[in-house]
């Protein structure tokens, strides 16, 4: 019985991640068309953008759109760029002439490591303390904490980031060794580089995180099986951390999935703020210089990272909660 | 709990409604003393909007030649920039841009928002469907990105600022309506009202969108601290609307910021103006929640 159960389970868990896939796999394809045809839409004159020069004569502007592909028409040039991106192509830069993947590329593991130490840093700061503040509920502990995350949502990231660069130098003449070097290269000066941006990035994750898990927390601890659990003479502690806490995870990784991609859109303000070569950096000076070759390329990627992560939490609800069904 | 339900009172007057209003405001400062000084900050801080160009004592661009970035004295409150300008002024002006931007931004991410949950709520099916897809469309850009993409292909204005951050903010009322809706759609005066054969616009504007304000206000002013922060993230990228003349909190930290470690006062103030005004309006938002909807705890 159980293990036909657990078949059935096991196709529908199948099902259920082939139509969540399929569906990822469309809303990124509008996205696609919604990016692209934003991009040809942009007031302003690609020739200006191209030669940095405020006049252009008809005859090179002609030839600069011809050599972009530009006099094509809009859905031949949609297919052609598409069909390049499945390749691994998204085309050229406007100004510095390189391909836009491999300058991405060679950037996807300085963010991706930023967002990982910062979601590191906000959960391991945010589970003991929404607990605590679960468990003593009410009680001056609670309170204290409440007010404390309550404060670190109201910090702008970008304030925090730059307090942290200048006040621990000028008081203790304490900085962290200058630009960025490669993880695999050297471990441990990587760290020292990148661990205050990744508290300046956190910070305001690690309290929302807090704060849905006291919440959560609550609710589960108020369920009978706790109270059983309770009364068959387990200590608190084994109560929480074995019976309660998994429980109380569906809505926090909920939140999570839905506060990652203000993390990914805050290490564009802290990449510059501490002059990381990431993807964020790229994205506002692409921006800045309005090289929309790479913008597109960058929203893209970004979205196609933000749709994988909410498809991973989505199947992850099952590992935390087996009740839960996939019809 | 064994205790009757009261039946419910006819028709209120306006006189009575009046009083009930008075009587939950004051319930609800008895209750939430905190929230209630919280939102009496709120309510300065609009003034101070309101009125910052009456209550600033200098031009916010008025330049005061002998004053580079002189500390807080009895002349400059909060003293004067690397471009000597008076800081306390910039500061009260700046809160037009903060606050304006932040109240037009949740107004149109509500309005959206109300607008998208309550059709997908109520005529579930394809609408439904369809409303759904478009809000993982809008999930699928990371917030900030979407606004700066955005803010790049129109250009800063007041109102493309303002419905960049609106279009952030608008899945999240969206979600949250749709999932009042539902709560109410199956009770029995809308089962009336269909019975009585009004139109699903009257219903959805007349039965169920009253009974699903709570939630919207809620999310609202929860929402009003992240529209502050969004905007002044863009106008420290350089992407708001901040001139010399209007400036904004968000675009004095990126103009002091080759100075914050010789001048403390460019660097703190403008800062603390931001944390203060997101405290105000998370706390007051906190414990309208806790008043009107508990259920959205911890959203």
């Amino acid at each position: 019985m159980a293990a036909a159960g657990g078949r059935v389970q096991g196709r529908a868990v199948t099902q259920y991640i082939i139509k969540r896939l399929l569906l990822a796999v469309l809303v990124l394809w509008i996205v696609s068309v919604i990016v692209f045809s934003a991009v040809r839409v942009i007031p302003g004159d690609v020739c200006k953008i191209v030669t940095a020069a405020p006049d252009v004569d008809a005859r090179q502007c002609a030839s600069i759109k011809h050599g972009l592909g530009l006099d094509k028409p809009v859905v031949t040039q949609y297919l052609g760029y598409m069909g390049g991106v499945l390749h691994g192509d998204f085309g050229t830069a406007l100004i510095s002439k390189r391909k836009v993947w491999p300058e991405i590329r060679t950037r996807i593991p300085l963010t991706i490591e930023l967002a990982v130490l910062a979601t590191v840093f906000a959960m391991v700061l945010a589970l003991p303390i929404g607990i605590i503040s679960a468990m003593r509920r009410d009680g001056p502990a609670d309170y204290g904490l409440r007010l404390l995350t309550i404060g670190w949502l109201s910090i702008p990231g970008f304030w925090l980031g730059t307090m942290l660069i200048i006040y621990p130098a000028k008081w203790w003449g304490y900085s962290p060794p200058p630009g960025y070097t490669d993880i695999w290269h050297d471990p441990a000066k990587n760290l020292q580089q990148l661990y205050l941006p990744a508290i300046a990035l956190g910070l305001a994750l690690c309290a929302s995180l807090a704060r849905i898990t006291r919440s959560s927390m609550l609710e589960v601890l108020r369920q009978d099986y706790v109270r059983t659990a309770r009364a068959k003479g387990l200590v608190g502690r084994v109560v929480v951390t074995r019976h309660a806490l998994k429980n109380a995870m569906i809505p926090v990784i909920t939140l999570f999935a839905v506060q990652f991609g203000f993390l990914l859109g805050g290490t564009v303000v802290l990449e510059s703020i501490f002059s990381l070569p990431g993807l964020g950096q790229l994205t506002l000076a692409s921006v800045l210089i309005k090289d929309y070759p790479v913008v597109q390329g960058l929203v893209l990627f970004f979205a196609t990272v933000l749709i994988l992560i909410n498809l991973l939490v989505d199947i992850s609800y099952a590992w935390f909660d087996p009740r839960i069904r996939y019809a | 709990m064994t205790t009757t339900a009261l039946p419910q009172p006819m028709a209120p007057s306006a006189l009575t409604e009046r009083r009930t209003i008075w009587r939950g405001l004051w319930r609800f400062c008895a209750r939430r003393p905190v929230g209630a000084v919280a939102g009496l900050v709120c309510i300065l801080l609009i003034l101070v909007a309101i009125f910052a160009h009456q209550l600033a004592p200098y031009p916010p661009d008025a330049l005061f030649p002998k004053f580079k970035l002189k500390p807080p004295s009895g002349a400059h409150l909060f003293g004067t920039d690397n471009l000597f300008r008076d800081m306390f002024s910039r500061i009260l002006v700046g809160s037009q841009i903060s606050l304006g931007v932040g109240f037009a931004s949740v107004f149109v991410g509500t309005l959206l928002g109300t607008f998208f949950g309550l059709i997908s709520g109520y005529a579930r099916g394809w609408a439904d469907l369809l409303i759904n897809r478009l809000i993982d469309i809008v999930m699928a850009f990371p917030p900030l990105i979407l606004a700066i993409f955005f803010i790049s292909i129109f250009r800063a204005t007041f109102f493309t600022v303002s419905l960049a951050i609106g279009i952030i903010i608008a899945p999240v009322t969206a979600r949250i309506v749709r999932g009042a809706v539902l709560g109410v759609i199956n009770l029995q005066y809308i089962e009336a009202a269909q019975a009585l054969g009004s139109s699903h616009t009257r219903i959805m504007f007349r039965h169920v969108l009253p009974n699903v304000t709570a939630p919207i206000i809620v999310i609202a002013s929860i929402q009003i601290g992240n529209a502050i922060l969004a905007e002044a993230a863009l106008s420290f990228l350089s992407l708001g609307i901040a001139t010399d003349a209007h400036p904004s909190w968000g675009k004095m930290l990126q103009d002091s910021r080759s100075v914050w470690e010789q001048a403390w006062w460019t660097a703190v103030i403008p800062g603390a103006a931001i944390s203060v005004a997101v405290l105000a309006f998370n706390m007051f938002g906190d414990a309208l929640r806790d008043a009107l909807d508990p259920r959205l705890r911890g959203s």
